[in-house]
């Protein structure tokens, strides 16, 4: 199946945009900044010599982007210095997860990467200190609503999120890779076990090259979170692009997804992956991969379901898929005695228009 | 081809169809909505602005939309989305023409990083510009309209644009926000100029717009050399008090109000630190409109 996605075009292809009329330019723009992408499409025009060509009017988008990216950049490596100083006191170090990690460990996808929150991995034993540490740094719960709090205490497999109190920056504490209450039960002691120290960053863990993998599909193709889906196909194919080179990196993939009860997410992700962003994936991987997917039947409808939500189509068919998703994702998530109430709540929020940011 | 010249058939088909695109100061605002008090409010508030052709890249494509689900009948709300987010809640339909400039303001004090973008007013004369910088309900509008139908002219009631290199302001005309009492006494003050029916119980409480001097609006290019921070408090019954400011004070209170102050880090920092250089600072206590003006007016260039 062909994407009509002219993001992912001139991703793939940034000799493409020099060919853009204006009108096309400017939804270039728009499905960049819709999916967090404009950084990276920056990157790919400055790094194939073509942001000379680009028009001033989307030119200056494209630089505005630099300004937020640089910035942020600046505030994630803060933020672990931050980290690093308060949870200095754990007996076993915390692991920097996703953006923050990529930053950190200076890898490739951390170029034209835009960030949200910064996610860290606690051992479970010990996430009450964690938590206590950290809010005695000044960090404060930004849920403060009890059904929220009871939602990820029980149910998930992070602290609600924390926001610091004089930053305002967002910390998502994970003690798990999948909520508790998902189908799926990978083991996060493996995870940390494997991490590795940051060279010349002190204090400072990410996870192993595969398990960074693992963890980037999981997010994608178990958690269901599509608002930013490419943005993190991207992360997943630049991750792979990267650590494909390194000795063993494939040969120890597949095993470890299924050491870590990961290896359906990890096929979906490498099916996706080679197909959307051409992904240089070898064929015996994927062939291997296979064995972890699920039925033929169903097989086709999943790449059919992920490639249009991820091609970021908007025709009516493309938001049934994700739609779809959505709630295959939450029924992964939960059993159907917590999903449909919870459901339930949120459809109602939504309804009376209790969640939108905030009031002008 | 400016707004005036569409009829009001061919306003509402640009608002309803492929969009109405608004050249303000350096960027292009394309609006679509359907609903009728953004029809009626563009054409009364922005009769003087430039319209791009079709097919021109737009910076900021926006929309006024009904509500979703029931309450596009039962309560009707409108809701401002840029490229398909919602920034702010869901307001009653008949708030849709102050939600709307609420929602241009959020496109620029959002998304634009070539220029310190802080939270103040802004008027010229003589090619100086005066900063008037202020938290909600200080009366900095209230002051920026009346000097605005007193000879400076306006650059913006709402967002200073401050550039990265020189000392230099760029002006975003757009009509000037007045809230509460201060609509009857522009009024009063500024009985020519045209504005917009007052809206009630909108979260600043009673909100109507005043159109942006036609003046103010042809030379919407043109920057100015900052000269003069005015933070303006309104007393009621007080006599006008000027007293000056230390740089260093208003330095920190003008970074307060940067919107993107933190985010663009040294640039910011530098930026700010040149504008405030150049700048007389004062502290300004007013109540009496013709008063304050006349003492703004006789400050030194």
């Amino acid at each position: 199946m062909s994407v009509d996605s002219l993001l992912i075009e001139c991703l793939l292809s940034p000799e493409r945009a020099a060919t853009l009329a204006p009108a096309e330019w400017e939804s270039l723009v728009c499905q960049g900044q819709a999916a967090g992408l404009l950084g990276r499409l920056l990157v790919a025009l400055e790094s194939s010599g073509r942001l000379e060509q680009v028009p001033p009017a989307p030119r200056r988008h494209l630089e505005w982007t630099r300004v937020v990216i640089e910035s942020q950049k600046r505030a994630v490596r803060w933020e672990a210095d931050c980290l690093r100083r308060a949870l200095a006191d754990l007996e076993q170090p915390f692991v920097l997860l996703k953006g923050a990690a990529y930053v950190l460990a200076g890898l490739p996808a951390a170029q034209g990467r835009l960030f949200g929150d910064v996610d860290i991995l606690v051992a479970r034993e010990e996430l009450a200190t964690a938590e206590a540490l950290l809010e005695r740094h000044g960090w404060v719960g930004a849920k403060p609503d009890a059904y929220d709090q009871r939602y990820f205490r029980d149910w998930m497999h992070e602290l609600p999120p924390l926001r610091h109190g004089a930053r305002g920056t967002i910390l998502d504490v994970h003690h798990g890779l999948l909520p508790v209450t998902a189908r799926l039960k990978p083991d996060a002691d493996r995870l940390r076990r494997a991490a590795r120290p940051i060279p010349g960053e002190e204090g400072l863990w990410t996870l192993a090259p595969v398990d960074m993998v693992l963890h980037a599909a999981c997010h994608l193709f178990h958690e269901g979170e599509f608002q930013r889906g490419l943005r993190d196909l991207m992360d997943l194919d630049s991750l792979l692009r990267h650590f494909g080179s390194e000795p063993g990196f494939w040969a120890d993939l597949i095993p470890r997804a299924r050491e870590m009860d990961l290896g359906r997410p990890l096929h979906y992700a490498l099916r996706t992956s080679a197909c959307l962003l051409a992904t240089p994936i070898a064929p015996e991987v994927l062939e291997a991969s296979n064995a972890d997917g699920p039925p033929a039947l169903l097989a086709s409808l999943m790449d059919q379901l992920f490639l249009r939500v991820l091609g970021g189509g908007e025709e009516r068919a493309d938001r049934a898929a994700a739609f779809f998703l959505y709630l295959r994702a939450h029924a992964q998530r939960m059993p159907p005695h917590l999903l449909l109430p919870h459901l339930a709540r949120k459809s109602w929020r939504a309804l009376f228009g209790l969640e939108a940011d905030s009031a002008p | 081809m400016i707004v005036a010249d569409l009829s009001p058939e061919e306003l509402r088909g640009r608002l309803g169809g492929a969009g109405l695109s608004l050249r303000v100061g350096a960027y292009l605002f394309r609006i679509h909505s359907p609903l009728e008090p953004v029809a009626r409010g563009l054409a009364l508030m922005y009769p003087d602005y430039p319209l791009a052709p079709e097919g021109e890249f737009a910076d900021f494509p926006v929309r006024v939309m009904p509500g979703r689900f029931l309450r596009r009948w039962l309560q009707p709300q409108a809701r401002f989305l840029a490229n398909g987010h919602l920034p702010f809640k869901p307001m009653p339909t008949c708030q849709a023409l102050p939600l709307l400039e609420w929602g241009l303001n959020w496109c620029v004090s959002n998304k634009v990083f070539d220029r310190l973008v802080i939270h103040s007013a802004v008027l010229e004369r003589k090619g100086l510009a005066l900063l008037l910088p202020g938290s909600p309900g200080a009366g900095k509008s209230t002051l920026c309209a009346a000097l605005a139908y007193s000879g400076w002219r306006l650059l913006s009631d709402e967002l200073t644009l401050a550039d990265l290199g020189v000392p230099r302001v760029y002006p975003l005309p757009r009509p000037i926000s007045l809230k509460n009492r201060s609509i009857g006494i522009l009024k009063e003050y500024a009985p020519g100029a045209v504005c917009s029916e007052p809206v009630h119980d909108t979260s600043k409480g009673s909100v109507a717009l005043m159109r942006a001097p036609a003046d103010s609006v042809a030379r919407a290019l043109e920057p100015a050399l900052p000269r003069w921070v005015v933070f303006p408090r309104y007393v009621a019954g007080a006599s006008s008090d000027l007293r000056p400011l230390s740089r260093g004070i208003a330095f920190m209170r003008l970074a307060e109000q940067g919107f993107n102050y933190g985010l663009l880090g040294r640039a910011g920092f530098d930026a700010l630190s040149d504008l405030v250089d150049g700048c007389d600072c004062h502290e300004f206590r007013y109540s009496r409109l013709e008063e304050a003006v006349a003492l703004l007016g006789a400050l030194d260039g």
